[in-house]
Formats: C-alpha cells, structure tokens, sequence
C-alpha cells in the first residue's frame, strides 16, 4: 500500500439547513484514504457517513453546504468547487459511486446496454461498434450471462442482484481512481450479497481501486477493509486498521456497534443493545457526542470534546479513556468473545 | 420433547400462483409442525416462498392443496365464521417495513386497536383505550404517543407500533416476516430482545420468517431451509448448524458474514447449483436422519448425507 494518500478530508464542517433551522451534520471530520486501499466507513444511520462521501462528489443536497475545511485531490481542493463544470471532471471518471438501491441508479426506460454503454461513451471517448464492444466486456466481466441478449434488455428484467452487477459495470466503465460504494449490498440477500462483495474485490484488485464502503454491517466490513473509520454524530470518533479495531476496539461506541451484533449473542441472553438515541444535530455538542448513552463516560466527556489518542500508528481513537488520568476500564466481555470466534 | 403440543401443523400444502399456462408453483408440498412457544424459523433467498407460507397460514393467501391445522382444527380453503374470527385473533403478523404496513392517515392508536374493533366490538372505547396503552408500554412506546401518526416515529419505533397491533390481540401464535431487516444493527438488538422478552411473558409462540442466517441462529430453535418453494432441510438450529446436510444450506451458511477480520477473509463462499442433483429416475424425498433432523434428497444423496452424519 502506498503511503500517500489519494484523498485528504482536513477538518471538514458539513451543515443543512432545514426547515428554517442549520443542522451540523459533519462536525471537523479529517481523514486520508491510501492509494490501493479498502476504507470502510461504519455508523448507525444518521451518523453522516453517506453525507461524508457525498462531498467528494458534489452531491451534497441543495440545502447542504462545507461551512469550512478541505477536501485534497490530485492538488485540487474539492470543497472549494462551485460549479458543476468542475465536478464533471472528478465525477464518474475520478470518483464513481455504486448506491444501495440499484433501481434507482438505473433508469426503467433505458436498456442496459445503452445505459453502460453511456459511461463507456463519455468516459472512454469511443463511439459505435468499439464502444458497443466493450460495454458487452465491461458486463461479461462483472459476470453477466449471456450479454448479448441482456445488452437489449431493460432493468425491470434483471434480478436485485444482477442490477447490482450493471450499476457496477457502469461504474467501472468510467475507469475511476476511487470507488465509493454506499450499502451496496444492503438491499439483497445473504447469498448474492456475498458475491456482490467478491466481485467488488476481484474488481478492485484487477483496477487497482481505491475503494471506500459504507455500511451498517460489521460483518460485511470484517470482510472487506483494510482500514475502519466509525462514525457517530457526524464525527469519526475512532480509526484504526481492520483488525486493530475488531481486536482492540478503545471507544465505547465501538464496543457496543460490536456488541450489537447478532453473531455475538448467547441463547437465552437478551441481545446487547445501545441505550438512548443519537444525539440531536440542531443543537450543538458539548463534549463526548456518545455521553449520555455510554455508561462508562465520564465527568469530562460532557465538558470538554476528547481529542484524538494514538493507540497504536495507524490506530487512534477520540476518547477519553484512553488519557493517562483516566481511571482504567475493561472493554466489556463479549469483545473478547468476538477473538474467541470459530469458523462453523 | 416428544409430548410437546403441536400448535400449528402444515401438512402437504401447495400454493400456485396464476392459472392454466401461467401458473406457477410458489410452495410445493411442504409440511411441518410447529410446537407451543418455540420460535420456529423459515430461511430462504426472495422469490424462495418462504412469506408465501407464512401469508397461507394467515389466510391472505389461498392454499392449492394441503392442509393447516391449527389447535387440530383446520384454517386453510373453506371453513366457518366461527373458525374465520379465531384466525383472525389467535394468529398475528408483522410485517417487513413497518412504514408500508401502517395506515398513514390514521393516528397510532386507532392503527394499534384497530384489530379490537373487529374482533370486539363488544369493548367499550375506554376498555379499548386502556388496551391500547397497554400495548404500548409492553412494546415499549410511550402511551403519549398514541395520538401521532406514523411517518412521526423513526424505523424501530414504527416497528414496535406494528408490533403493538399484533400483541394487543393477544395472539397464540405470531408471523413475523423479517420483522428487522428494515431497521439499524443497534435497533434490531432493541426489537429481537422486545421480542423475547414478549414470548417468555406471553408465552407466544413464533413464526419468523427471514433470509439473514446469523439472526435466526439467535432468536430460533428450529429453522427450516426453503428453497424454490422446497423445504430442502429442516432441524434445530444448533444442529443445522453444526451439521448442514444439503448443498443449500451450506451455501446459505458460508454467506454469513463473520464479524472477525481473520475468519472473513478466510472464509469460502459455497455456490449452490440446483443442476446438481440429478432427479430424473431417482426420485427425492424427505427422511429423517438424525432425531428431529430432515433432509431432501434422492437414494444417492441420502446416502452421502447419510455418511457425512456420521463423520
């Protein structure tokens, strides 16, 4: 893995407006994404991680705006873009995104040769029988049976799954550095979800993809990253790579995401789950946003916002407890039981 | 384990969907019993059939042949008002997204003691409104929030609202197709333990129906693998897995995902291919092979299943 990093977000300050009121909905998010990496961005809903990645796109809704901060790519400042004619360029071609739900990447009017075949046009500057040609490459690659009669076939034809697999194929078809894809399997079943996941890695080793993930479900990211950011509140409160933070996870959010799987939960046992709810983005946030939720916090996680400690050099987590003066405390049991874990 | 009450027995039942050239074969011949307060689950990909059962024992959808019994009295194809309205009361559902399956014009307490109004129009509205409440605190909602509506609760509290509907009832038995798979991984936590805490004091007995293996594991105690409109494998859930017979459920298996770097990226992705079995003069069946543990399959495969049991 190369050590520069492709893409640099520095203390980056995302609001909305709604409905007459600002909302924070990124609050100083800084983060590097390596060249060649698998960055996987974990959270609850409405923790921002789908608002982060928007960003590198210009994606954000109309009534969202960067109050401040810096998104560096190839000696670009993304947040400082302003108009569309801008973003063209990094759009598709630089930084391609594949969505949860592939309906709605894909138009019902349209075949899909045509629709891939567009991306392969715009991007890949051929035209006619060559770029007929390898729109029907680009959709054998991602395993697509039989192209030539689904080239003329229309979306409403296809499986959740092989739309998955076009929405991918277009995507692709841009040749882009970086590949962000948000949930892209949520929507589908265990089994294809499975080899959606391994299509995207085959994919990113053959394009030498960086590819940022993000989801929900951890078991999906144990599979896929390299690196974890978990976000909460709009805030990356702990990264680290893959196995230092499934190890040696040091936040206490991190711990109860962990704790809430089901895989993790004995019969009989009532399932560990998150008090509260996540804090109001209206208002603004005091200390630790995790706080009122987490039973372990302490006086200073509602006074003072913890900065980030190294635990390791590629592994750093925004808590207090990991301060010299804090009182020590055991991550509770079942991370253990998650090292313990044995292939059935 | 063996005088354990059946409450709800499937026996041969068949669905089809369309008629003459178009129809087509949604559930094939499938049975089984489901016991007294155990939670019984049925796991397959969409288009498997599996909510089709489930929707066939709560008579949305009608039967081809079979039949379903429920407390020994048959529910299914034509039977009596009496029969109808117990039904209607004994058997509940939840459904997948809590947001489709709430009246959206009407406030949560009319949604949640809807049912009552059917079923009893002989309770007064105070009785009713008391019920209602209730409900609501067992589900966990706050009893204030009876006169909002829908669309002003996040996803694990609409969840509850249908929930509620359901319990209200005081149901016997409680379908609940993917009643999670909607919602947040620290929400569902929140809706699986409300779940279990309402079986052990209602002594409810539970249908759950869902395509992710890792929560069935968790919240079941016998778990039937459907594919194609085929129950292909059923046991209790340890057993299954510890010793997965059928390709399928293998395959299902190997696709959970492991909230464990290491193991991740070891893991194998099983591939069913249904072309495999070869069905064409050895004809399949179900046979048990381990105590309360069945398999599909013809001679042949049976006996490799038969081998791999005793490994």
């Amino acid at each position: 893995m190369d050590k520069n990093p492709i893409l640099s977000v520095k203390d980056l300050v995302v609001r909305f407006k709604l409905r007459g009121r600002v909302l924070t909905a990124i609050r100083s998010v800084s983060i590097d994404v390596f060249q060649g990496e698998s960055l996987a961005i974990v959270g609850e809903s409405g923790s921002g991680k789908s608002v982060l990645t928007k960003t590198f796109m210009g994606l954000l809704d109309n009534n969202g705006w960067i109050e401040s901060g810096s998104i560096e790519y190839d000696g670009k400042d993304l947040a400082k873009f302003k108009t569309e004619k801008e973003w063209l360029e990094i759009r598709g071609g630089k930084i391609a995104m594949v969505f949860q739900d592939p309906m709605t990447s894909l138009s019902p009017l349209k075949t899909i040769g045509k629709q891939v075949e567009e991306a392969v046009v715009l991007h890949q500057k051929v035209k006619g029988e060559e770029a007929k040609k390898r729109t029907l490459e680009i959709l054998a690659e991602v395993g697509i049976p039989d192209v030539e009669t689904r080239y003329k076939q229309y979306p409403h034809e296809f499986s959740g799954g092989m739309r998955q697999r076009v929405v991918i194929a277009m995507a692709l078809a841009c040749k882009p550095q970086i590949l962000i894809c948000d949930e892209p399997t949520t929507a589908l079943d265990v089994t294809i979800q499975a080899q959606i996941l391994s299509l995207i890695k085959r994919m990113q080793e053959k394009y030498n993809l960086t590819v940022i993930f993000i989801t929900h479900d951890l078991g999906v990211v144990a599979e896929m990253a390299d690196r974890i950011a978990v976000m909460y509140a709009g805030d990356i409160i702990e990264t680290g790579k893959c196995d230092e933070v499934f190890f040696n996870p040091q936040h206490p959010y991190t711990w109860a995401l962990l704790g809430s799987l089901p895989q993790l939960g004995v019969k009989g046992e009532n399932l560990y789950s998150i008090a509260g709810t996540p804090p109001n983005l209206f208002k603004e946030i005091k200390g630790d946003a995790f706080a009122p939720r987490n039973k372990y916090a302490l006086k200073v996680d509602y006074v003072a916002r913890p900065p980030y400690f190294s635990v390791s050099e590629t592994h750093k987590a925004r808590t207090w407890l990991l301060d010299p003066r804090s009182p020590k405390i055991e991550p509770p049991e079942y991370i253990r039981r998650l090292k313990e874990m044995e292939v059935k | 384990m063996m005088d354990r009450e059946v409450l709800l027995s499937v026996k041969n039942i068949s669905i089809d969907y369309g008629s003459g050239k178009k129809v087509f074969h949604a559930v094939k011949d499938v049975s089984f019993d489901i016991y007294k307060g155990e939670t019984f689950g049925i796991v397959g990909e969409s288009g498997s059939g599996k909510t089709t059962i489930g929707r066939a024992i709560n008579r949305i959808n009608p039967t081809t042949s079979g039949d379903i019994l429920f407390k020994g009295k048959k529910i299914n194809g034509k039977i009596d008002k009496v029969t109808d309205r117990m039904v209607t009361e004994k058997i509940q559902m939840i459904f997948q997204d809590p947001m489709a399956s709430l009246n959206e014009r009407a406030k949560v307490d009319y949604i949640i003691s809807e049912g009552l109004v059917n079923v009893h129009p002989e309770y007064d509205a105070k009785k009713r409104s008391e019920m209602v409440k209730a409900a609501m605190e067992e589900v966990g909602l706050l009893p204030e929030f009876a006169s909002r509506f829908p669309h002003e609760f996040s996803g694990g509290q609409r969840q509850r609202i249908g929930i509620a509907r359901a319990v209200i009832m005081n149901p016997e038995l409680i379908i609940a197709d993917e009643p999670i798979s909607a919602l947040d991984v620290s929400i569902r936590a929140q809706v699986l333990n409300m779940l279990m805490k309402l079986q052990k004091e209602n002594g409810l007995t539970y249908l759950f129906i869902a395509h992710d293996l890792s929560v069935m594991r968790f919240i079941c105690d016998r778990i039937a693998v459907v594919h194609k409109g085929k129950i292909v494998e059923l046991a209790e859930t340890e057993e299954l897995y510890a010793h997965p017979l059928h390709p399928y459920t293998r395959s299902l298996l190997s696709a959970i995902p492991l909230p464990n770097p290491i193991l991740a990226k070891q893991k194998k992705h099983i591939v069913y291919d249904p072309s495999m079995h070869d069905y064409s003069t050895d004809k399949p069946r179900m046979e048990e092979l381990r105590p309360g543990h069945f398999v599909y399959g013809n001679e042949k495969e049976m006996n490799e299943y038969k081998r791999m049991v005793k490994e």
